[in-house]
């Protein structure tokens, strides 16, 4: 109404096609030329040579009640020696995306169409022999649970050597000095004793030490911690935060940290991006997001966590649940819990999916949402109650 | 309001406390493979646990796993016979006595667990749930149970209509609600609350926690809020306790606790716990780090327990136990069991 591009926002999928925008001379230039302006097109907030490049991700299984799309149109990238946080309720898609970025979906029961490039190599559509190949030694994957994800029955030191033989033809010998010089460089006591020992043998914190020695153990250029310290106590995950915060310093890997601990993306992450319901809703540097932050989703994670100054004030938490995956609202799937969208004008809010656009018209500054005075709301009413 | 935590010995004045605790401990037998049993060892999960808890009031117990935290809960509510010490509630020492003298007390001490999956029966309906209590303890007559659950499942935010539906079809944030108003069906005077928000999606947690206030301040229900997350204990309790590896080590008010905690454990805690202030040019805190692990509680470390781990250590800690007591810049209430203790102020100044 007020805005005439707001016809064009009808189309769900309008991101992607932003991303992908040819102009006449991009077309005359050729396919090899068009690519490399659609990796700009991606850029991460820093402007860097991204190494990690997702575009217009989308996850999609079927299931008995039809088709759930738990990643819709997601493009992020992450160039080396940075650090992206993906923030997220649970279902919002935030690990489903990056089990794509490990190839870890069964393609038989998974639907994954976009692009996820490493290093400029595609990932989407590779066989499983050669996802192997990328698997573990250019990516590894940090998990939660440090307990399910070692092998109980072969020692914490087999599980290594054999993850570093995976990838390079060496004799055991060879990988045992290898896997010695990981525990002691992931701060393992008496390495040489440890490493004879099982998974049971290890308290919680060693565990995800372990973990993290055996993903880092071919030398990965991306590292993807799918909630590294949730099942950790605070002064341990102070410890591991420290140590991916040093061993990434160590080898300029990128790490894709995914989280749902606000303090933790605060310690840890250069950029961050915000999911929804399978959906980017707010991307930007961490600096952008968490201090001027641009789209009413993220306000309510922000004033869920209790703060000192209203230590006896009652929190205001986000009303209502996520929705479900398989009954997405129309429009802004978050409508149902904004307590903004009155201030739109019509009923944008209910029937357009807002476009991820930047949040003062230029910048790497995205956010997903209709509402026109964002920076204005966010000063006057937000940013008091956080305190 | 800050006068809770007194020393044990101190009479009992007419400000009796609702619940008193006195010197709890709970060791665990362990079997040992090649022994025989000649030498026994237990796990000392909770050795010697002294507080106090006023009506209405709120306690929050705050430690890492394994520090004994949950496990004073389950003995509070006697889900676990003590070891030794006493469970004062209104000054009748219900530690030791059998089930059916228990009975009435089950009434008045109740419990929130942490995970709502398995905390619920997922073969009964919601109205089952909560309405065994009310058949247990007699409180309603025939035919008007369904009455009493619906206006529990109202008061704690869920569609009266919903009684005959089973746990699975409710999400983690509606299912504490349910064990919430379980907790609630026999009207306790005291909840324990163990990590009742931790499983939760950071908006939901906000909502349950508003929940549980409105609860306190309704119904005048007091709580022992066991938890490891700093900002909601901050956030809900008005005395905080630190534990670590069975034992008390700090205990005072929450403006004392967090505003200038003496302990060097409770230091460490503090100033691990993650922040978002610095992201809003809030100049960040000082780092202490921990090195190591938490000690086995099979074999705890002599003197002071958290020795080991502790940057200010010296030889008496290791042959003198500190007490828990009122340091010298402590203001009332305020205790701490460390031969070095002092406070440092500038912690959580920026935490969220």
């Amino acid at each position: 109404m007020t805005d005439p591009a707001s016809e064009d926002r009808k189309d769900t999928m309008v991101e992607s096609a932003a991303g992908q925008a040819q102009t006449p001379a991009d077309a005359k230039r050729g396919p090899a030329v068009a690519t490399r302006e659609r990796r700009q097109g991606a850029a991460n907030p820093s402007g860097e040579t991204p190494y990690l490049v997702v575009e217009d991700l989308t996850v999609k299984f079927p299931t008995a009640d039809g088709l759930v799309s738990a990643v819709n149109g997601l493009s992020y990238s992450v160039p080396l020696g940075r650090t992206l946080a993906i923030v997220g309720e649970s279902g919002s898609g935030k690990s489903v995306s990056s089990m794509a970025v490990m190839g870890l979906h069964d393609p038989k029961r998974t639907k994954i169409t976009g692009s996820i490039r490493l290093g400029g190599d595609e990932i989407v559509g590779l066989p499983e022999n050669e996802l192997m190949k990328v698997r573990g030694d250019a990516v590894a994957m940090v998990f939660q649970d440090p307990q399910s994800s070692l092998h109980p029955l072969y020692t914490v030191g087999n599980q290594i050597v054999e993850a570093y033989r995976v990838h390079h033809q060496v004799s055991k010998d060879v990988a045992k000095k290898r896997a010695l010089e990981m525990l002691d460089l992931v701060g393992i006591p008496n390495p040489q004793r440890r490493f004879s020992q099982y998974p049971h043998e290890f308290s919680g914190g060693m565990r995800q030490r372990a973990m993290i020695a055996m993903g880092l153990v071919n030398d990965p250029k991306l590292v993807i911690a799918d909630e590294p310290t949730t099942a950790l106590d605070v002064t341990v995950q102070a410890q591991i935060l420290d140590l991916l915060n040093n061993l990434q310093k160590e080898f300029g890997s990128a790490i894709v940290l995914i989280t749902h601990d606000l303090g933790v993306v605060a310690e840890m992450a250069d950029d961050v991006l915000v999911m929804y319901a399978g959906r980017c809703v707010e991307y930007g540097t961490a600096e952008d997001v968490l201090a001027r932050p641009r789209m009413p989703y993220t306000w309510g994670l922000l004033e869920s966590i209790p703060t000192v100054s209203a230590a006896n004030e009652r929190l205001r938490p986000i009303k209502g649940l996520p929705p479900s995956l398989l009954n997405l609202p129309t429009g802004c799937s978050f409508n149902p819990r904004c307590p903004y969208k009155d201030r739109v004008k019509g009923e944008r809010c209910t029937t357009d999916l807002p476009e991820l656009l930047p949040v003062d018209g230029a910048g790497a500054h995205t956010s997903r949402c209709h509402l026109h005075d964002k920076a204005s709301i966010y000063e006057a009413e937000v940013a008091p109650r956080l305190g | 309001m800050s006068q809770t935590v007194r020393p044990i010995d101190e009479p009992a004045s007419q400000n009796e406390p609702l619940l008193q605790v006195r010197d709890l401990k709970m060791h665990f037998p362990i079997k040992e493979a090649a022994g025989l049993g000649r030498t026994k060892k237990v796990v000392q999960a909770v050795d010697g646990v002294s507080f106090g808890l006023k009506a209405g009031e709120s306690l929050g117990l705050v430690g890492e796993s394994g520090c004994g935290k949950s496990t004073t809960g389950r003995m509070i509510t006697r889900l676990l016979t003590p070891t030794a010490g006493q469970i004062l509630f209104k000054g009748t020492d219900i530690a030791q006595l059998k089930e059916r003298d228990l009975r009435p007390f089950r009434r008045e001490l109740q419990i929130v667990f942490q995970d709502p999956y398995s905390s619920l029966n997922p073969r009964q309906t919601v109205s089952n749930i909560i309405s065994t209590p009310l058949r247990v303890h007699n409180l309603v007559k025939k035919g008007k149970e369904l009455d009493r659950v619906q206006e529990l499942l109202e008061r704690v935010g869920l569609n009266p209509e919903h009684h005959n539906r089973y746990p699975n079809e409710f999400s983690g944030g509606q299912r504490q609600r349910i064990g919430i108003a379980r907790a609630l069906a026999v009207e306790p005077e005291v909840i324990i609350a163990d990590e009742p928000v931790s499983a939760l999606d950071v908006s939901i947690q906000a909502q349950v926690m508003n929940l549980l206030e409105d609860l306190r301040r309704d119904l005048g229900i007091a709580f022992v809020f066991i938890a490891h997350d700093l900002g909601v204990v901050r956030h809900f309790c008005d005395q905080v306790a630190v534990m670590y590896l069975g034992k008390i080590v700090e205990q005072g008010p929450r403006e004392q606790i967090y505003g200038a905690p003496q302990h060097p454990y409770t230091q460490a805690l503090l100033s691990a716990a993650p922040d978002l202030g610095t992201i809003r040019g809030v100049p960040p805190k000082e780092r202490i780090r921990l090195v190591g692990d938490v000690p086995s509680p099979i074999d705890p470390p002599s003197g002071c327990r958290f020795r080991t781990r502790c940057w200010k250590a010296e030889d008496i800690c290791a042959t003198h136990e500190p007490p828990l007591e009122p340091k010298p810049q402590s203001t009332p209430g305020h205790a701490a069991a460390c031969h070095f203790a002092e406070p440092k102020i500038d912690l959580t100044a920026a935490s969220a």
